[in-house]
């Protein structure tokens, strides 16, 4: 089956008074891998429930391959969903369970057998199929739940968190299996997440949704680079966020900040306009060694350390600066202890490592 | 929790012996003399005189049909009405759960009577059908009436019980299958109701038992052509040594235990509750205007079904003739006076026997709870396990079992024969109602988390002091409501009763309405009496709700141990 795009268009929704989705207009490229990512009540679910059809949206319009699906009741969409606690029918068989959909759409028997024989080798499952979901593991519950959802052959893969009730190892192991099960299919994969971690890793492109609104779309680098706003930065990765007011002055640029101080940034830097926060990530932050020149092109700041989380990989300070804590990544070296509380220590950002983000 | 201290002991073995006394060995005489050939010997020879009276044959057919054609009718009330409730947006919600609880209020062989004049042979319905078509439908004639009364009456038990298993359907089983292209009646028959099955095999293998063993429907009905009314007629008119009505005795335990344990195993059997569990109950779903019209229409036609005993009995009571009319052309107040007057001492009665009985059945079952859930005392579900039997034992199997093996025994102290007594109507009441008490009690202390108790002994509270001060006020709510639940069940029981009833000066209310409804001029105050009754229960049935109510939010640390 070719793949085939999803539009949403202007797409509000409303539960009584309380908005979940607010023109919400996106558009889903033919073969992406694409992820909704935002923290629980932001809307993520419901979009996509919306696209399976569950909701019924009170403005705009739905598109999957060009064809206004706004209307269409669920079971007629051909939108396979996998539903976040895999929803297997306890009263039916593995291989019944995969064989639901195909017998809905009045496929003859043999093609049925087929037809499942093929979904369950595509997860690896083919000698469960006698078995009760009762009797699988939660990952083998989980591959059914593909499975039975591949079996119909749909137009889109919706999965709704669908690692959220594995455990820590086998999460990463599904994660990549999922990456190249798609990839293999090259079906248009919707997946609703939380964790960014999970959207960074597996998906092409990601919206990232708070309150109802797409803040930002963009691919995993993008949103981490060059986030647009204060949540997006917060939400993707650790970030260091001021707000504060941006003068220049005779060439010079200050960023005056009621917490931080009174700072000079680089120079060659373009100053935002009003409603603009300092950003810059933990890891962007470097210790300056005693003595080092400040130079031009790196913003500087002094303080002392109130604290440092060791992270294995890394040691996590936080340092007083000013009113202000500062998060600082360092990397780990072995042997090496980390700096007592009240060591005064410098810090130098990049000038390429600053970013202005609005509020 | 290890807490077997030899008081526990003392108690749970009092609890067993008491049990043991009036239910094991009462059904084990019965079930005795049915393969008993009177020297000590085993014989079938019972069964196969039973197997060659072609009455029995009848009555043993009969009861499996009406059983069976009870449960098919109460089902296609209650499936309809459950999947509503549950699954759509609609106002008549509150209509449905009050259909679910009128019938209960009202014991079938109260309604029995009214059902008579409502849509016997000349009764208002074919009354009218006849002046306006020339037709009229036999609903009441034989067992068509029974079938009819005991479904408008039993068929809560299905609504109630596959009501709540649709609820517990994770909405995501029902939304998955959806979006592999399922709807409607198949979306209804692939997964809906076989997830909900359990909930429905419960309840339709209870009404099964209900009106298996009914003694009282029958009897008001005047069909005695089933099994336990003639274990009635031939332990009364042939005498307790008849052999035949142990017989049937034994046909209705082993039907009962076996519908019962039938209905277990279902559940066991599937396992239902691994997969996906606490997830969002299914959103509600908008009737279409042509759905809305059906939806209501099918819910007035069976709310004035169920409502129809109700009016009859009120409209009957009132009444100071109604015969060969739609309805009574005048009315009294005099049916209630005769009553007062006459009858004072039966509704005395009732209270007396049921209220002792509800007081003991909570008092053994708070006990046994506590031994069950907080003790490690070795056979303790024993206990537990034996109680549940007596849900299963038939009142009639009961009432004879208690007439045979308690004959001849005297009371001490002059008190005359403990089966012409009323002590034991107190008995049979305790033993009967026990399972519901003990239910209620159970539901109670598991609410009651086991570090609310350990905080009290951390604080120096004795074991005992503990059970008083902490654990008993915790449950009181579930107590109160067992105690209710108990007292209004036994208040209504008929079976039992009317084999116990010795003389009239000892029986309760119940057994009035039944003596008064055996003739033309005592519909009357029976109707009455059973307006009183049904008062009694309805009131009961309130409080019961709003003590289980109280209770809820009261318990901090809820949650199952």
């Amino acid at each position: 089956m070719t793949p085939v795009s999803v539009d949403i268009r202007n797409v509000a929704l409303s539960y009584g008074t309380t908005q979940v989705l607010k023109d919400i207009t996106v558009s889903i490229k033919p073969g992406e891998f694409f992820a909704l990512l935002g923290p629980s009540g932001s809307g993520k679910s419901t979009l996509l429930r919306l696209i399976a059809g569950f909701n019924q949206h009170s403005h705009g319009s739905v598109l999957v391959g060009g064809k206004d699906v706004t209307g269409t009741p669920p079971w007629k969409r051909n939108v396979g969903m996998v539903f976040q606690n895999y929803a297997l029918w306890p009263h039916m068989t593995v291989e019944q369970n995969v064989a639901f959909g195909l017998e809905e759409r009045k496929f003859p028997r043999e093609k049925v057998r087929a037809k499942v024989a093929a979904a369950l080798e595509l997860v690896g499952l083919s000698e469960l199929g006698k078995r009760r979901p009762g009797q699988l593991s939660g990952g083998q519950q989980q591959r059914v739940a593909i499975a039975r959802t591949l079996a119909i052959e749909p137009q889109v893969l919706l999965l709704d968190e669908p690692l959220s009730n594995l455990d820590a190892r086998l999460r990463v192991q599904t994660r990549q299996e999922l990456v190249k099960l798609q990839k293999r299919l090259g079906i248009t994969t919707i997946f609703v997440t939380h964790d960014q971690e999970e959207a960074l890793t597996t998906c092409h492109r990601i919206a990232v949704m708070d309150q109802g609104v797409i803040q930002q779309v963009g691919s995993p680098m993008e949103l981490f680079d060059h986030p647009v706003n204060r949540f997006v930065a917060q939400f993707v990765g650790s970030v260091n966020l001021f707000a504060g007011e941006f003068r220049r002055e005779r060439g010079a640029l200050r960023f005056i900040s009621p917490k931080l101080g009174d700072v000079a940034l680089p120079g060659a830097l373009e100053p935002p306009a009003a409603g603009y926060d300092l950003a810059f990530r933990p890891h962007a932050v470097h210790f300056e060694v005693d003595g080092a020149v400040a130079s031009g092109d790196a913003m500087h700041l002094g303080g002392a350390v109130e604290g440092a989380e060791f992270l294995g990989e890394f040691l996590r300070y936080e340092i007083r600066v000013g009113e202000a804590l500062v998060t600082a990544d360092v990397p780990h070296e072995r042997g090496r202890a980390p700096l007592a509380a009240g060591t005064r220590v410098g810090l130098s950002v990049p000038a390429s490592e600053l970013r202005f983000v609005s509020a | 929790m290890n807490r077997t201290s030899p008081a526990v002991v003392a108690v749970a073995l009092a609890i067993a012996a008491f049990l043991v006394a009036f239910l094991v060995i009462p059904v084990a005489t019965v079930v005795y003399t049915a393969f008993s050939d009177g020297q000590g010997g085993f014989t079938l020879a019972h069964f196969s005189a039973f197997a060659g009276i072609s009455l029995m044959r009848e009555s043993f057919a009969n009861s499996l049909y009406v059983a069976g054609m009870t449960v098919a009718f109460s089902t296609l009330i209650a499936v309809p009405l459950a999947y509503l409730t549950v699954r759509f947006q609609f106002r008549g919600a509150i209509l449905i759960q009050t259909l679910g609880v009128l019938p209960l209020v009202m014991p079938a062989f109260v309604g029995a009577s009214a059902m008579q004049l409502l849509f016997g042979r000349s009764g208002s319905v074919n009354l009218i059908l006849k002046d306006a078509f020339g037709i009229s439908l036999p609903l009441m004639e034989g067992l068509n009436g029974v079938i009819f009364v005991e479904t408008l009456h039993y068929f809560p038990f299905i609504l109630l019980n596959l009501s709540a298993a649709l609820a517990n359907i994770d909405s995501s089983m029902e939304e998955s299958a959806q979006n592999l292209g399922s709807s409607g009646w198949r979306l209804f028959s692939r997964i809906v109701f076989p997830l909900a099955l359990p909930g429905y095999v419960a309840g339709a293998s209870l009404v099964f038992i209900k009106v298996f063993d009914d003694l009282g429907t029958p009897l008001v009905l005047n069909v005695t052509n089933m099994l336990a009314p003639q274990a009635f007629l031939r332990v009364t008119s042939i005498g307790i040594e008849d052999p035949i009505g142990y017989v049937i005795c034994v046909i209705l335990v082993v039907f009962s235990i076996a519908a019962m344990a039938g209905s277990w195993w279902f559940v066991k059997r599937r396992d239902y509750a691994v997969v996906s569990r606490g997830g969002a109950m299914a959103p509600r779903r908008r009737l279409t205007p042509w759905q809305t019209v059906l939806a209501y229409g099918w819910i007035t036609l069976v709310l004035l079904l169920v409502l129809s005993p109700h009016l009859g009995i009120l409209l009957l009571s009132f009444s100071k003739v109604w015969s060969f009319t739609v309805l009574p052309e005048q009315f009294t107040i005099a049916h209630y006076a005769t009553v007062f007057e006459d009858s004072t001492r039966m509704i005395w009665n009732t209270f007396l026997y049921c209220g002792l009985a509800a007081l003991f059945d909570v008092i053994i079952g708070t006990a046994i709870a506590y031994i069950v859930l907080r003790t490690a005392l070795p056979g303790r579900h024993l206990l537990d396990h034996l109680v549940t039997v007596a849900l299963a034992m038939p009142g009639v199997v009961l009432g004879i079992g208690y007439l045979r093996t308690f004959r001849g025994i005297e009371l001490p102290f002059g008190g005359g024969a403990l089966t012409a007594s009323w002590l034991i109507f107190v008995l049979a009441y305790t033993v009967r109602r026990l399972p519901f008490a003990l239910r209620s009690c159970m539901a109670a202390l598991q609410q009651v988390h086991p570090s609310l108790e350990e905080a009290a002994e951390n604080l120096g509270a004795s074991r005992w002091r503990t059970i008083k001060r902490v654990v008993v006020p915790l449950m009181a709510g579930g107590i109160l409501a067992g105690f209710v639940t108990s007292f209004i069940t036994a208040a209504v029981e008929i079976s039992e009763t009317i084999l116990l009833t010795s003389r009239e000066s000892l029986a309760p209310m119940s057994y009035g309405i039944y003596l008064y409804m055996q003739s033309i001029a005592g519909r009357g105050p029976g109707a009455a009496l059973g307006v009183i009754a049904v008062v009694l229960v309805a009131v009961g049935t309130y409080l019961s709700h709003r003590f289980v109510a109280a209770n809820t939010p009261q318990n901090p640390t809820g949650g199952k141990p």
